[in-house]
Parts: C-alpha cells; sequence; structure tokens
C-alpha cells in the first residue's frame, strides 16, 4: 500500500496502483491517473467511468461485455478508448479494484 | 499494460467445454493487451459454423466428471436417452449466460472487437469438405500448419 496524490488529494494505492476506497475517487483523479498513463480523458471516458462505477457499487461483476451493452461505446470502442487492457484501466481510472472477472 | 506478449491458441475439439475453453482463454488474452491469435482445427471447426456454433453440446456419455445436483454422478445410461444430451448442454449455456459468458458468436465478435484473429485450419477444412463461406464471416483466413507457425512465431501455443 501507498499514498498517493492526484488533484491535491492524497489517497491510498495498492502495488498496481487501484485506489483502496472507491469512495475517494473523483473525476480530477481520474483525469490525473490517466495522464500518468499518458492517456487524456474524454468525456466519453468519464460517462464510461461513471457507468463501471455504478455497476460496481451496487455489487455487480464488471465485465466487457456489459460495458459493450451500456449504450456508451461498444467493444471495440471500448478497446480505443483504453488501450491494451480496456477493463483494467477504466476500473483503475474508475477508482475501483482490479476486475475479478474472466470475460 | 500493452507489451510484446503473444499468444496462439488451437481449438481442436468441437465440445461446449473445450470451445469455451479455448474463447475464454483467447478473450481473456485480449482483455490483457497479449496479440492473440485463434486457430481451429478437426472438431473444432464445429464452433464456426454458423448454424451450430450456439449450440454446442456436452458430451454426456462417458464423461466421469458430469455431476447431478447434489454432486450425484450422472450415470452414462442416462445420457443415451434421446434429448438429455441437448438439456443438459442448454443448462449449461444458461449457467454461462448467468455469468455474463456470451455465445459464441457473440465471443467471436468479442475478440474481434480487441484485435484477437480467428482462423481455421486447411487440412481439417478440406477433411470435412467445407469452405470458408461455410464459416462465421470473422473467420479471417484458412491456414496451413506452416502458415500457422508463421503467423504464431515467437509467440506461446496452448493447445486444447
Amino acid at each position: 500500500m501507498a499514498e498517493k496524490t492526484f488533484a491535491g488529494i492524497t489517497v491510498q494505492v495498492d502495488d498496481d496502483g487501484y485506489l483502496i476506497d472507491p469512495n475517494q475517487w473523483t473525476e480530477d483523479i481520474a483525469k490525473e491517473m490517466a495522464k500518468e498513463d499518458g492517456l487524456e480523458l474524454t468525456d466519453q471516458h468519464i460517462e464510461v467511468l461513471k457507468f463501471l462505477r455504478e455497476k460496481y457499487l451496487k455489487g455487480e461483476t464488471l465485465t466487457i461485455r456489459s460495458v459493450g451493452k451500456s449504450g456508451i461505446v461498444d467493444i471495440k470502442g471500448f478497446y480505443k478508448l483504453f488501450p491494451g487492457a480496456p477493463l483494467k484501466k477504466a476500473s483503475k481510472y474508475a477508482g475501483l479494484p482490479k476486475p475479478s472477472s474472466c470475460v | 499494460m500493452a507489451d510484446n506478449r503473444k499468444v496462439s491458441i488451437i481449438v481442436s475439439k468441437g465440445r461446449l467445454e473445450d470451445v469455451y475453453a479455448g474463447l475464454v482463454m483467447a478473450n481473456g488474452a485480449v482483455m490483457e493487451g497479449i496479440e492473440t491469435k485463434m486457430f481451429f482445427t478437426f472438431f473444432g471447426l464445429h464452433a464456426l459454423k454458423p448454424k451450430f456454433m450456439n449450440r454446442l453440446h456436452t458430451a454426456v456419455v462417458g464423461n466421469p466428471a458430469l455431476r447431478m445436483p447434489g454432486d450425484l454422478p450422472f450415470p452414462t445410461l442416462l445420457g443415451i436417452i434421446p434429448f438429455v444430451e441437448a438439456g443438459i448442454s442448454a443448462m449449461m449455456r444458461k449457467e454461462m449466460e448467468k455469468l455474463d459468458v456470451p455465445p459464441v458468436d457473440e465471443f467471436l465478435e468479442m475478440i474481434d472487437a480487441g484485435g484477437g484473429e480467428i482462423y481455421a485450419c486447411k487440412l481439417a477444412m478440406d477433411m470435412f469438405k467445407l469452405k470458408k463461406e461455410d464459416l462465421h464471416p470473422l473467420v479471417k483466413d484458412v491456414l496451413t500448419v506452416g502458415e500457422f507457425y508463421e503467423i504464431s512465431k515467437g509467440g506461446e501455443i496452448i493447445f486444447i
């Protein structure tokens, strides 16, 4: 566990950089986190992050498929928004733990 | 996260569990940002036929791990009764759907959307008298074994 400061807010993160407490999340934290990885978040990115947060806080498992059905972006678009490993990256920027699903 | 890892997954069997093992591993690799290729051969090709792909079956005869509710062994003799195999396979597909595991065609679309590639084996196609048009449109190409090794060069190969 480590402490990091994003947008003036000090938060606890795990070894992979995921927030320990999802409630500490703000949009500015997300933007700064992504910037560290060289990614500039747009409104559409933020919309996806909010969708993931809503699902997670309801206790649902996050999957790529559910993002594809969210109406915000299709799966191809999701990969484009968060290149490489979309669900992992998006979960991280959304202040959520590393995804625990296999799909 | 996006790195130089690369994997090729060969699906050689057409049973529900074998095909899904390949699809889950391939999609999982794509989700990790790993360059992913799938190669369907022999009975695995069955999973690429649009008419059958979403109705794959599991073996209910001679499958010692198949259990009934309460973890009781499933008697092989029951498996020979008409529709039992279809019923059990349908049940398995339903349980997977609950876990957000998609049907085969949608799974292929997910893999493709993430940049994964799907190929079919030429020898097996010839043997089963199949043409590329008989397979799902996302099948990128029909390859010889040599071509398969060519595209898999430098990566890991998983055989299912």
